[in-house]
């Protein structure tokens, strides 16, 4: 049955899927009960499967995810919500030193299947600590795998997979997509999906290759539209998974095309833009017609909401750089 | 002041508070704790008249700023309603030369400090991210990141120890401030290990205002949280987070004891966060209306206003001019908040570091240039 849903919804209906098809998956995180999380991203999950798996927990995100940690070890799968991207870091050190090593540690005897939920990203007009990317920090790290989801199919289908792996994943939203809809088939079986891991090709071109992912999913595909008027047919694809990257999508197209931008909220210092751009240089060297540009946001603080239009990368910036990308 | 279990009020959670003035308006003269710490206040008329004034004004403020919220005018605020007197009795217990660390709803002991009201909206609406100097006003930045300034406030704290500006009448004390929900971060506890190892000249301030956002006291502690701080080897107690005299009464005998160089302590104020968390939280998904009806009994102002008028100290004409002023202090207020100006984009580059950096420099550069194409093309 495909019905059109908010990213948000997907997302809510992807985590009932979750509870409903696994006994041993838990949510926990601050406010996620009664009031279904900041964002309603729980809503009514707590009221539908108990306060024994949808867990309000203490104020204390180091808490959450080192007692998701022992949870796992005893058999359960917990999906642990960070109310903002800002706030992750009291679990910092849980998450780098412990889930994403305890595998390894472990010769390879612990599995910890947890899914670590974070909304990301700018635009909302929020105070301090509420517009991070702070994904790079995380795809760094050896041991743990980062995705991130663009619409609502993907995002229902996404955080099933997320959770239903045995792999420690870290799981970013787009909280300024959260309301954008779009068509979701909710029968859809997790066997037949799309890979995790897998980018996708969501407008296919042949003059230039946007890699975007996240929020700047949609910003990508507008700015096909305007650059089509101007006779330029460009290709983005939706990286989805950040680490690890599907570097063979991502060269097919660079191949074909030539050119290839990379577009993010965060800033560009030791961003994914920065090894997108060292591999595909290494890989396509001799395909590109142009060095690998990246628009990102700055090497600066989030700024105050009043200035983050100018922060965020916009439709015109993903268009300069492809006016760059041919002035070459 | 080990564990303030001696009076119980009334209207009392079990184990007790300090309270010098009943939701009735009922002066208690004095409160005895159970290790032999007596509290009490020895106010003139007009400092009860100052402190009820306090009390409106910072209410009144508050109201106008979720007011400016609602028009669009602000991003979010974060209202203090129903915490006024735990904040203005807080607050006036500081001494000129203390230090205080707010979260993000402190803007009542702003107030006291004799801080320009409007300091803190430049947050609110967006136009930076909380910026001024905590030096010049003896009041840090307002924190966001749940728990991280009582560590601040530690460190602060040291300080002045290692300073030598304690041991006397004009030692320096700190107060930190945080809610119930914060006391489970690790940061606050270890803000309490550091404090009480290092016989830190810090105060505690907690305002327990039975929620974070949407979750109950129940979530984050299974003791009363006054007495957590016997864990750390400090006193703690709790006080009538709704009576100014009692915030009043044991912030000032808590800062005085911190800056003759007895140590930290743990001040639990009992209060209610009768509003919404922040103007984007819809309370009515998590608490009943009859819980938020019962906490209007105890209000913090009403009882102020039933004692000044019960013991003649004020009257009828005195309570109007207090409203006139306050509410001619909001609308200026108002005035001025639609007046801040949106900031240059280009600002955002500045302060990103006190050496500056060539990269952030260039990146400024390439700003700019780009936003001159606009201009051109506009042209
Ligand atoms: C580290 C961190 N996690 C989560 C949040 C989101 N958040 C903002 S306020 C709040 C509740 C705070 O409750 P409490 O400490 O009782 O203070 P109150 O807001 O009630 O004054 C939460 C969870 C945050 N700001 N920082
Ligand atoms: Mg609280």
């Amino acid at each position: 049955m495909a019905e059109t849903i908010t990213l948000g919804k997907a997302l809510n209906h992807g985590l009932r899927r979750s509870l409903e098809s696994d006994p041993k998956v838990v949510i926990m995180g601050e406010d996620v009960g009664k009031l279904g999380g900041v964002f309603r991203i729980t809503d009514g999950l707590q009221k539908d499967f108990g306060e024994d798996r949808v867990i309000d927990t203490p104020l204390a995100e180091s808490g959450i995810v080192g007692t998701a940690i022992g949870l796992a070890i005893r058999g359960y799968r917990p999906v642990c919500e960070i109310q903002f991207d800002g706030f992750v870091f009291p679990a910092y050190n849980q998450i780098v030193a412990q889930v994403a090593k305890m595998f390894y540690r472990s010769l390879g005897n612990v599995r910890l299947p947890i899914v670590i939920r974070i909304p990301f990203g700018g635009g909302i007009g929020a105070v301090e600590h509420h517009s991070e990317s702070p994904e790079a920090l995380f795809a760094h790290v050896p041991g743990l795998k980062v995705v991130t989801c663009a619409n609502p199919a993907d995002a229902y289908t996404m955080i099933r997979q997320a959770v239903a792996s045995d792999d420690p994943i870290v799981f970013f939203e787009p909280k300024r997509r959260y309301w954008e809809k779009g068509e979701v088939d909710l029968d859809a079986d997790l066997d037949q999906a799309f890979p995790l891991h897998a980018a996708r090709v969501v407008k296919p071109g042949t003059d230039a290759t946007i890699l975007a992912y996240g929020p700047m999913v949609r910003t990508s595909l507008d700015a096909a539209i305007a650059a089509a008027e101007d006779g330029r047919n460009l290709e983005v694809i939706d990286l989805r998974s950040l680490s690890p990257l599907d570097m063979a999508t991502v060269y097919a197209s660079v191949r074909r095309t030539g050119r290839a931008i990379v577009v993010h909220e965060a800033p560009g210092n030791l961003g994914l833009g920065s090894e997108l751009a060292a591999r595909i240089t290494e890989e396509c060297f001799y395909s590109l017609e142009a060095p690998v540009l990246r628009v990102t946001g700055y090497d600066i603080p989030y700024p105050a909401a009043r200035v983050e239009e100018e922060y965020l990368p916009d439709l015109d910036r993903v268009l300069d750089a492809v006016d760059r990308s041919f002035g070459w | 002041m080990a564990n303030g279990e001696s009076e119980v009020g009334a209207d009392a959670p079990a184990g007790g508070f300090v309270q010098l003035l009943t939701p009735d308006g009922e002066r208690v003269d004095s409160v005895t704790t159970a290790d032999g710490m007596t509290y009490s206040v020895d106010f003139t008329d007009d400092e009860y008249k100052e402190l009820y004034r306090d009390l409106v004004t910072v209410r009144r403020l508050d109201a106008e700023a979720t007011a400016l919220q609602r028009q669009g005018e602000l991003g979010i605020w974060a209202s203090l309603l129903g915490q006024e007197a735990a904040q203005v009795g807080s607050g006036r217990a500081l001494r000129k030369q203390d230090m205080a660390f707010p979260t993000y709803r402190e803007h009542g002991v702003l107030y006291t400090r004799g801080i320009d009201p409007i300091m803190p909206f430049g947050l609110f609406r967006g136009v930076d991210q909380g910026g001024w100097d905590p030096n010049e006003f003896k009041f840090n930045t307002y924190t966001i990141v749940i728990g991280s300034q009582t560590l601040h406030a530690t460190g602060y704290a040291m300080g002045i120890t290692m300073d030598g500006k304690i041991g006397n009448a004009d030692g320096e004390a700190v107060i930190a401030y945080f809610g119930d929900g914060a006391t489970s971060q690790g940061d606050v506890n270890e803000a309490f290990v550091w404090s009480g190892v290092f016989n830190a000249p810090i105060v505690f301030f907690c305002q327990n205002n039975q929620y974070a956002i949407s979750e109950p006291l129940e979530r984050q502690t299974r003791i009363p949280l006054y007495r957590r701080a016997a864990g750390y080897g400090f006193p703690g107690i709790r006080i009538d987070g709704n009576d100014v005299l009692a915030s009043y009464a044991v912030t000032r005998a808590a800062l005085d004891q911190a800056r003759n160089g007895q140590g930290p302590s743990l001040i639990e104020a009992y209060t209610y966060r009768m509003g919404a968390h922040t103007s984007s939280d819809d309370p009515t998904r998590y608490r009943i209306a009859s819980e938020v009806e019962s906490w209007k009994a105890k209000d913090p102002i009403a009882r102020m206003k039933s004692f000044l008028t019960k013991q003649q100290i004020a009257d009828d004409t005195f309570f109007g001019e207090v409203d006139e002023t306050a509410k001619t202090l909001a609308l200026d207020l108002r005035e001025r908040v639609l007046a801040m100006p949106d900031p240059q984009p280009v600002t955002m580059f500045d302060n990103v570091y006190p050496h500056g950096s060539p990269e952030v420099d260039a990146q400024r550069a390439e700003f700019e240039r780009y936003h001159a194409t606009f201009e051109g093309s506009a042209n």
